[in-house]
């Protein structure tokens, strides 16, 4: 086991030991205390952190571009089933093997940055929540959460196959719908925790099968396979472009999903219901730009499929357009602060979708730095810019009491261009956010649902006919 | 025939027997529960030794030792094999849980005796081969709910329509299949046993039986008849084997509509009981799915996903019923904010739902994968329509978690806190959930020599299937041959 191995292994196993120590408190019922809670957090960020920083120093004093940690097989099966898992690993079979799950982490030029920002902005917030927290109710399921987002983070971060991406992106999912609704003795925090993980799953879908059909035409899920075996960003795709675009197009509904593009931008302003920490490193830093990065990821693909690359392009600048035009008229911090990071982020998939296709053109794959110094330095912006919110209106507030009324609005020129009629009807469309939800609501979701009721009814009526008597009689007979 | 070395068969399926006997006659219900519980905790010890006997035998199918049925009747009923062996332990411990998880106040309406009968019924089913053994203990799995029925004066009509229809095709389907040397070429000769067995599964449109007896009968009874899964392990020993490939592709895509239109409806119930319902119902057609595919892998996965759903499914089924204890019927129209009460029962209720779904770090999770992956190898649009329906279940999850433990501030003068024995029940459960999730291997390994087992039972039944095996196997043969002259060569090079 050499520096590297050891040194990847308490990057990945800080957040899980956290994980587990919290989730065992949490389930025999014997909840740390916050203390212990906040102190935990601390050590693993900040062991984590320096594991990550130790890995790229030594990366760039070796010139190593890529480092990939193979903690063997996780599942095997082959016909030598005689075998253990272990003795598959090491031996040749494993690559003929009828099914196999590795557990599989790249450090690399894109994925150190990542996961450094991750640990560096989850232990700032996380002392952030430690005050920020003191005395709420639901402390510790607060910190279980945030410790499950980290992992998930950090899993996806280092992902070297997509089963382990699939691993990580589930858990920042499941840990980000819980914290949304943080605050679970009101309903609107549950219905918005509830249609953020409806947005998930089905945008999760594309990722699954996008993991199946690349099982199905490279045999396994390993990156390697699909980018190449060349580092960050120089890797070339060994698929043909028609097979890029659909493995391509299937990730680009889960990239949609998790970063709140078009036509799922409606759960970014929802999610502002729970807590300002998690809100932070969340929507403003890490989870809203996980599907940029999933995109750096697969930079190879789009470079491969034009228009595959055209598509990306023209998703992230409509984003950034009804991100830009919605964020105007938005009337609490968070919500104006979330349609500011879908701006960013818009730009950032725009970059990247043009810098893929232009680096592999112009044979500069380096463009593709861009687009990550740019999620990199919005992270830390924005992350800033939500935690500094609730303490600058109420500076806002003693400046305004000081000087004895609002402070003064001046609308910008262009917009008394416009007949009245028309600011109104923009107005309206943009406080309405596109109307975006009532589409998908109407077209979508209150079809299905009214033909699965019916169904329902159906099937009930089919009960009572046959059984001749209504069953209004029930009681609690467990 | 390979021997276990004590008759751990015989005693995991007489000692519920006996208990049910011995338990009926306490008039004291409290202490007819403890009883019942020393008898279930000795049927699942009996239960774990026999899988472990026979895991230690490293053989694919074992009899009981002592031979006590041959000199009874002349005849072994009971043998354990690969498919056996994970499901007979998996039923003692769902039932005893079940019995552990019985609260003090509804002790008077549940029956410990009636439950330790089904117990060995259930048992004896999973530990039997024989097709009419298995029919039989179906048909008498399927009696113990029509009394409880009866007795708590609930309508039974559909009940006993569904069964007695199951029942009579099951034997006319056996019979015409036993009658043709057990290799049925033509369709026509499968269709009564298919139909019995999709009815008996509650595959679409034959679901309402089950949905009935959700609202009709006792939470644990409804539990115990139905996340065993007993209609899939008929599927298993009486279609499976037998049936050629265009005769498990009709079963096939029942099950496959009824899977995504179970999880679908899962999300719109108004009742926690009938949300659970289309859970089971949509997690059977999806075992059903695995195993008509009939690959290695989507077996396996098939195999998997039968052992992660009957404890997740059970886990979350104890959950949802302790809730149920203590707020009477769980109606999903409303928030009911329950989180702050039971926080134990709010964790395991997510813990075993998303076990369920196979959630990553579950138990359900390389299951769903391995039968998404083998499904997709068999037919390209199965694998995408199992995604679907997980998703849908997944979303069916979250919001009844939502309606059930959050949006409300509520209060009660009593204490909702989980008992000692639940808390034991849905730790247990959880745990495993998780355990399987974190160290998948031995139960894979497991499951797919089961599934290597059936497709050779398959193979020597059915030609076309021989026929694909022996092609298989050439080109396995000749890959390996390739690989072997390659590493020849590559050693040549290297020498020179």
């Amino acid at each position: 086991m050499n520096w590297f191995t050891i040194l990847g292994l308490i990057v990945v196993g800080c957040p899980t030991l956290l994980v587990v120590v919290l989730g065992v408190a949490s389930i025999i019922d014997r909840p740390l205390s916050e203390r212990w809670s906040s102190r935990l957090v601390q050590i693993a960020m900040v062991a984590g952190l320096l594991a990550s920083v130790a890995i790229l120093v030594m990366m760039l004093n070796d010139d190593d571009r890529r480092v990939p940690i193979e903690l063997g097989h996780w599942v095997v099966l082959s016909e030598h089933g005689h075998m253990t898992a272990k003795q598959l690993a090491n031996s040749d079979h494993a690559h003929h093997a009828l099914f196999h799950f590795s557990f599989k982490f790249e450090f690399d030029r894109l994925s150190v940055p990542f996961v450094i920002l991750t640990f560096i902005l989850c232990g700032t917030i996380g002392a952030f929540a430690e005050k920020y927290m003191h005395r709420e109710a639901g402390y510790n399921r607060f910190f279980m959460l945030y410790s499950i987002f980290v992992l998930g983070m950090v899993l996806t971060s280092l992902a070297g196959t997509i089963e382990t991406l699939f691993t990580g992106w589930e858990l920042v999912g499941l840990s980000s719908t819980l914290l949304v609704a943080f605050y679970h003795e009101r309903q609107n925090p549950c219905r918005n925790g509830l249609r953020i993980w409806i947005v998930y799953r089905l945008s999760d879908c594309g990722l699954l099968m996008a993991a199946l059909l690349l099982h199905h035409l490279s045999g396994e899920g390993d990156f390697d396979s699909l980018m190449g075996a060349g580092a960050w960003p120089e890797g070339v795709a060994s698929l043909p472009p028609a097979q890029a675009f659909t493995v391509g197009l299937l990730l680009l509904i889960a990239v949609a999903g998790k970063s709140a593009l078009i036509p799922f931008s409606g759960w970014l302003p929802r999610a502002m219901e729970g807590p300002t920490p998690s809100s932070a490193v969340f929507y403003g830093a890490l989870s809203v730009h996980l599907g940029a990065y999933l995109l750096l990821r697969i930079s190879p693909l789009l470079a491969l499929s034009p228009a595959l690359s055209a598509l990306v392009v023209i998703l992230g600048l409509s984003s950034a357009l009804f991100a830009a035009f919605t964020g105007r008229v938005q009337t609490d911090i968070k919500s104006a602060l979330s349609f500011a990071s879908l701006t960013q982020v818009g730009f950032i998939v725009a970059e990247i979708g043009l810098f893929a296709w232009l680096g592999h053109r112009w044979n500069m794959p380096k463009l593709l730095y861009i687009p990550l110094v740019h999620i990199l330095g919005h992270g830390c912006v924005r992350t800033l810019q939500f935690v500094r919110a609730p303490s600058l209106l109420h500076d806002y507030g003693i400046l305004e009491n000081a000087i004895g009324g609002r402070m003064a609005f001046v609308p910008p020129r262009w917009s008394s261009a416009l007949p009245q009629r028309w600011r109104t009807r923009m107005y309206r469309l943009a406080l309405h956010r596109g109307n975006l939800d009532a589409i998908l609501q109407k077209y979508i979701v209150d079809p299905l649902v009214a033909s699965l009721k019916w169904l329902d009814g159906f099937d009930q009526w089919v009960v009572k006919r046959v059984n001749g008597k209504s069953d209004e009689s029930v009681s609690d007979d467990s | 025939m390979n021997e276990l070395h004590y008759p751990w068969i015989e005693i995991a399926i007489l000692l519920p027997l006996l208990g049910a006997g011995w338990v009926a006659q306490i008039p004291d219900r409290i202490i007819a529960r403890r009883h019942c519980l020393v008898f279930a905790v000795l049927a699942s010890i009996a239960a774990a030794a026999e899988a472990w006997d026979f895991y230690s035998l490293h053989v694919h199918q074992a009899e009981d030792h002592w031979h006590l049925m041959t000199r009874l009747i002349g005849r072994e009923l009971f043998v354990i094999d690969e498919l056996s062996a994970p499901l007979v332990p998996l039923t003692s411990l769902l039932f005893l849980l079940t019995a552990l998880a019985t609260l003090r106040t509804k002790v008077p309406r549940f029956s410990f005796s009636t439950m330790l009968v089904g117990e060995s019924i259930a048992l004896a089913m999973f530990s039997a081969i024989d097709p009419w053994v298995i029919i039989l203990m179906l048909i008498g799995s399927s009696v113990l709910p029509y009394f409880e029925l009866r007795s708590r004066g609930r309508p039974t009509r559909l009940y006993a329509m569904s069964m007695i229809t199951s029942a009579i095709l099951l034997v006319v389907g056996w019979y015409l299949v036993d009658s043709c040397g057990r290799r049925p070429e033509s369709f026509w000769r499968l269709i009564p046993l298919l139909l019995g067995v999709s009815i008996r599964c509650g595959i679409f449109p034959f679901q309402t039986w089950l949905t009935d007896l959700y609202e009709n009968a006792t939470f644990g009874t409804a539990l115990l008849m139905s996340t065993p899964l007993a209609g899939a392990y008929a599927a298993l020993r009486l279609i499976v084997p037998y049936a050629p490939e265009a005769s498990l592709r009709w079963l096939g895509l029942g099950s496959l509509l009824t899977a995504v239109l179970a999880s679908a409806l899962s999300m719109v119930q108004k009742d926690a009981r009938r949300f659970f319902c289309c859970m089971v119902i949509s997690h059977t057609a999806m075992v059903l799915i695995g195993l008509e595919v009939a690959t290695p892998i989507g077996l396996t996965g098939a195999m998997c996903v039968w052992l992660s759903a009957g404890l997740s499914l059970g886990g979350f089924g104890l959950t949802l019923r302790a809730l149920e204890a203590r707020r009477g019927r769980l109606k999903l129209t409303h928030y009911q904010g329950l989180y702050e009460h039971a926080p134990a029962l709010a964790i395991c209720f997510l813990l075993t739902g998303l076990g369920c779904v196979g959630f990553p770090g579950t138990i359900g999770f390389i299951g769903t994968e391995m039968l998404i992956d083998g499904a997709v190898g068999a037919y390209p649009h199965v694998g995408p329509m199992i995604v679907i329906a997980a998703t849908f279940n997944g979303i069916a999850i979250m919001r009844a978690y939502f309606l059930l433990f959050t949006g409300v501030r509520y209060s009660s003068s009593v204490s909702l806190q989980i008992g000692g024995r639940e808390r034991i029940a849905v730790l247990t459960l959880a745990a495993l959930v998780l355990g399987g999730g974190f160290f998948p291997q031995p139960g894979v390994s497991t499951a797919f020599h089961a599934s290597q087992y059936l497709i050779k039972e398959r193979a020597n039944r059915i030609p076309e299937v021989k026929a694909i095996h022996h092609e298989e196997d050439d080109d396995h043969d000749d890959n390996d041959d390739e690989h072997h002259d390659r590493d020849e060569r590559d050693d040549h090079d290297h020498q020179d």
